[in-house]
Formats: C-alpha cells, sequence, structure tokens
C-alpha cells in the first residue's frame, strides 16, 4: 500500500518546468530511492512533497490525504520529516537543542518537556552522538552533523523520512556506516524516499528505485532493472556502471 | 554539588533583583525629583531595548520599529487622555495603548515579516515615517491643529508605571527565553527554513513574538506623553527612539536577559552624565566608546564577565599552586 503517492506532480519556475507531470508511490515500509543528473528535479520533488514550495498542479496524498495547500510545520507534524541537501542545522545552538526543536514542535500532539528531553537524547543515540550532545554543531564534521540532521527529523517521529542526499561528500566507510542507519530506520517501521548520487548505497539498500531527468520520470523498477536499463545508462549512469555491476 | 551551587546562584540572582526592584520602588521618598526623572529615563530605554531583544535577539530580524510603536503609545495617549478632556483614566489609557500597538503590530506583522534581512530592517524603518506621516496629515488637514496636549502626570506617578511595566516586560521576557516558545524563535534565528520543516508555525511564532514586543514600547510611550505634555508627529515618531535601543542591547550584549537590561542603564546613564560634564564634546566621547565596545567587545558588557571571571580565576589558581609548592618546600 503506497504511503506517499503523486499524480501528475509538475512544478514550473517562471518558464522552466522543474518537474513536470509525474506519477509516483512509495509503499509502506520500504525504501525507495531517487536518481537523476544534476537539475533533474529530485530536490524539487523533495520540496514539493514537503512544502517548501507550492505545486503547479497535479496533487501529493501522504496516507489517503491531500497534501496540497498545506504549510512545511503541518507536512512535518502529519508525519513527513527530510533532511536537507546542504546541511541546515541551527548554528546558534548545541547538538541537543537541536534534535529538541524537532521533538518538541514536530509532532501533531502537545509534548511534555520530559518526553521531548527524552525523544531527543534516544534519537541522538539511535545515530551514535550522545557523546557530543552539548557541542556546537559548527564544530562538528560533516558525517556528524548529517547524523544530527537525521536524529532531529526521527526526533520529530516521522512515518516517512526523506533523505536528501545523506551520502554525499562522505568517505567509504562513512557511507557503509550511512547505509547501515537508513536500514536501522527502516527497521523501526520508518518509509525511507532517498535521493542518491550514490550508485552503491542506491544498489545496497533501496528496493525500487525511480529516475528523473529533466523533471520527467524516465524510468523505475528494482536496482537491478534500473543499472541495466538502456536509457538511464544513456543519461545518467554510463557504460562504466554497466560493466562494474 | 553541582545542583546546589546552581540553586544557591538562582537564589542570589532572584534576591539581587528584588533589592534593586525595592531600591527603585522607595526611591522617590529620599531622591531628588531630577533624580526620578533620570530614572524613569533610564527605565523607558531599558523597557525599549528589552523589548526590541525579545523579537530581534532570538529570531535574527533587525527590527527598526520601536519608535513607531512608542509613538502610537504617545498618539493614543494624546487622543484618549487630552488635556482637558481625557476619555479614560491613566491606567486605561495604558492598557489601550498596548492593545492598540499588539494590533498595528499584528496586522504589519503578518505582511511583512516574509522580508528578509535588510528588507525588513528597511520596512521597519520605513514604518515610524509612515505612522508619522499619517499622523501628521490627520492634524493639518482633519483637526487643522499641529500638536496635541496631554493631561499631566506627577513624576512620581510616571516612575511607578514605569517600574511596572518594567517589570512586567522583563517577567515576559524572561519566560519567553525559557520556554518552547523561546526555543521556536531561537530556531527561526538558527535556520528559518529548517525550523519549518522540523514543525515549528514560523510565521505565528514571528507575528505575535513581534507584536507582543510592541506591546510594551507602546505601553512605555503612553507613559512618557504624561511626561512630555506636548506631543507632535516629530517628537513622537523620532526614529532616535529605534536606534538607541538597538544601540544599547548590542552595548550590553544579548546572550543573556540582563544585557539589554545592563545596556540601556550604562548607556543612558552615561550620555546623560556625559552630555551634563562636556556639553560640547560629549558626542564624540559618546562615539568613542561606541567604537570601543563594538572593536573589543562583541559580546556587549554581558559578554565582559565570563572573560573577567577566567581571569581571575587563572590569578586564584596560579596564587594556590604556589601556596602550595611553597607548603611543600617548606615539609
Amino acid at each position: 500500500m503506497p504511503i506517499l503517492e503523486g499524480q501528475g506532480v509538475t512544478k514550473n519556475f517562471g518558464g522552466l518546468a522543474a518537474v513536470s507531470n509525474v506519477d509516483f508511490h512509495v509503499d509502506q515500509g520500504e525504501i525507495a530511492g531517487l536518481i537523476g543528473p544534476n537539475g533533474a528535479g529530485k530536490t524539487t520533488l523533495f520540496n514539493l512533497i514537503s512544502a517548501a514550495h507550492p505545486l503547479s498542479s497535479g496533487v501529493i496524498r501522504f496516507k489517503g490525504e491531500k497534501l496540497n495547500g498545506l504549510k512545511p510545520h503541518q507536512i512535518c507534524r502529519m508525519g513527513v520529516a527530510r533532511t536537507f541537501q546542504e546541511i541546515k542545522l541551527f548554528g546558534n545552538m548545541p547538538v541537543l537543542q537541536n534534535v529538541l526543536v524537532g521533538a518538541f514542535f514536530g509532532t501533531p500532539t502537545r509534548i511534555s518537556a520530559a518526553d521531548a528531553a527524552r525523544e531527543a537524547n534516544q534519537a541522538l543515540e539511535f545515530v551514535g552522538m550522545s557523546a557530543m550532545a552539548a557541542t556546537l554543531v559548527q564544530d562538528l564534521t560533516l558525517v556528524n552533523q548529517k547524523r544530527v540532521e537525521v536524529a532531529r527529523a526521527l526526533a520529530t517521529r516521522p512515518e516517512l523520512l526523506l533523505l536528501d542526499e545523506l551520502m554525499a561528500g562522505l568517505n567509504a566507510t562513512e557511507i557503509s556506516e550511512a547505509m547501515e542507519l537508513v536500514t536501522r530506520i527502516r527497521d523501526k517501521g520508518i518509509t525511507i524516499f532517498m535521493v542518491e548520487h550514490v550508485m552503491k548505497a542506491i544498489m545496497g539498500i533501496c528496493e525500487r528505485v525511480m529516475v528523473l531527468h529533466h523533471g520527467e520520470k524516465i524510468a523505475e523498477g528494482t536496482p537491478q532493472e534500473i543499472v541495466t536499463n538502456k536509457e538511464v545508462i544513456e543519461i545518467y549512469l554510463g557504460e562504466e556502471t554497466r560493466a562494474a555491476s | 554539588m553541582d545542583i546546589t551551587v546552581f540553586k544557591s546562584k538562582k537564589l542570589v540572582v532572584v534576591g539581587l533583583v528584588l533589592l534593586i526592584l525595592i531600591w527603585l520602588a522607595t526611591s522617590p521618598l529620599y531622591a531628588s525629583s531630577s533624580n526620578i526623572r533620570l530614572l524613569s529615563t533610564i527605565l523607558m530605554y531599558i523597557i525599549l531595548a528589552v523589548s526590541w531583544a525579545m523579537f530581534s535577539g532570538p529570531t535574527g530580524y533587525m527590527s527598526l520599529a520601536p519608535a513607531a510603536f512608542f509613538g502610537v503609545g504617545i498618539y493614543t495617549a494624546a487622543f484618549l487622555y487630552a488635556r482637558g478632556s481625557p476619555l479614560l483614566p491613566l491606567p486605561a489609557v495604558i492598557v489601550a495603548a498596548c492593545a492598540i500597538s499588539f494590533v498595528i503590530a499584528l496586522l504589519v506583522g503578518l505582511v511583512t515579516l516574509r522580508l528578509k534581512g535588510i528588507y525588513f530592517a528597511i520596512f521597519s524603518f520605513g514604518l515610524i515615517v509612515l505612522l508619522g506621516l499619517i499622523v501628521q496629515y490627520w492634524e493639518n488637514q482633519i483637526i487643522g491643529r499641529r500638536g496635541q496636549h496631554v493631561v499631566a502626570e506627577s513624576t512620581e506617578t510616571v516612575f511607578y508605571v514605569m517600574l511596572a511595566i518594567l517589570v512586567a516586560t522583563l517577567l515576559v521576557a524572561y519566560f519567553l527565553r525559557r520556554s518552547r516558545w523561546g526555543m521556536a524563535m531561537l530556531s527561526i534565528g538558527g535556520n528559518e527554513e529548517a525550523a519549518a520543516h522540523m514543525g515549528v508555525n514560523t510565521t505565528m511564532v514571528k507575528v505575535f513574538t513581534f507584536a507582543i514586543s510592541a506591546t510594551f514600547m507602546g505601553a512605555v510611550g503612553a507613559i512618557m506623553a504624561t511626561r512630555w505634555i506636548y506631543v507632535d508627529p516629530s517628537t513622537a515618531f523620532n526614529p532616535m527612539y529605534s536606534f538607541m535601543p538597538v544601540l544599547m542591547a548590542v552595548f550590553g550584549g544579548m546572550g543573556q536577559l540582563y544585557g539589554p537590561v545592563l545596556g540601556a542603564a550604562v548607556f543612558a546613564y552615561l550620555e546623560r552624565m556625559l552630555r551634563h560634564e562636556f556639553p560640547a564634546y560629549y558626542m564624540i566621547v559618546f562615539g568613542v566608546i561606541l567604537i570601543i565596545v563594538v572593536l573589543f567587545l562583541p559580546g556587549g558588557l554581558v559578554g565582559l564577565i565570563p572573560k573577567l571571571r577566567d581571569r581571575l580565576r587563572g590569578v586564584i589558581a596560579k596564587l594556590r599552586k604556589g601556596g602550595q609548592a611553597e607548603q611543600h618546600a617548606n615539609t
């Protein structure tokens, strides 16, 4: 059953169709991937789901409910959390406070301070950042900043987590750890929709992959089907990936 | 151990605040009338600085609107507390000034708080000019009389009302800082987009905080009108009442609640003293002091305290070490 579903999703920036007439769905409990060349509209699609931008046309449904017209904070409270391609942490707060913001405001019902603190600490522990709870976020390394972003999103108690290029800029070890983290999040029962360029991660953990190009969906299928798809190879992957896989 | 230290520190702070308040409240009994007037002016600046920092400090939205709401308060008093025909008693006038400032700030905030950075600063400055011009037009074209006379209140009444507004401002500022509302404001200052995606209703938080801070600015304007007795658009909507609170809050440091309080108190007193001592050069001396603070104390006066404390601790530790070494040598 799809937890997230889009029909005819379109976004025009002036004359440019950043996303045009895309149908997509994410099933409950899966790890779905979204790939495509730079400028294909992947982040725009995430921005449409999380209501950073309004749709030009089309409809997006989360658990059967229309998201059109809602504000970002309402989307979050419904159970859709996200991280950002460029880190967007609260630079004026330590790590724990960053996560606390998610815990305090991300749920539909009012949460007590004690519950919020417990939620935030659990989220930090889950991503392995408990030891750095009091550190200022700008003093963290890139991988740790990304972990805090994930913890902050988890603290909002989402059912669906949108990960925008979580692996970008990480080294091989860190990518493996991040893959393991994403799998553990899914095992908690949280559905994952991830934009990623790191094909190793896509191949390793995604159950289904969609490919965007010039704002249009050009392919969809299992990772195996995608890496052998002729059009995808031509546009995005190149011959080497085919040889390697 | 840590908790008891924390608790006793808190008690000391509460005690200190109470002592200052008692000293302020009893000061009309023994201080001269001119000193009470000076104290009222200082309190006015503290209220303006604290209420400005309430919104602009955590959110990072640089508002130059204090003078606009200060002016709204002044003209509320001019309407409702006109000499010869006051429509309401003084407390009701103050409450009305609060309410009108709140509503105007709410409406203005809804329209303009989507502006970011310098654009919001310029707009909020424009608000002073706009409201001033509207009142001026009303006076010139509709009632045909420039300036309004307000019922005169005694120095003591002005002082006590000011003190009451100050206590209310400080209480609200304190609880806003400590509450989840304060955390929401801070997250907006940290990264507004991320705050919205983490469930913070950024529009509501910004607009309401802006309106709450305007409430105190309006209140303080209304009581000042009863001291000035005669007000006109150029004195009521004077941009200096925006610049001064901002300078004072920065001067004091915005990291702590008492930063703007300290900044406004020292700043207002310094201004008065320098003007008295060096009437010809006071602006130069004042300017030099400001430049020194901005250059060497980025955290404001408040930022100086941990620095001094660390240095003091260093000296004490050194002395102790020296003492121990001596003891060792003796044994």
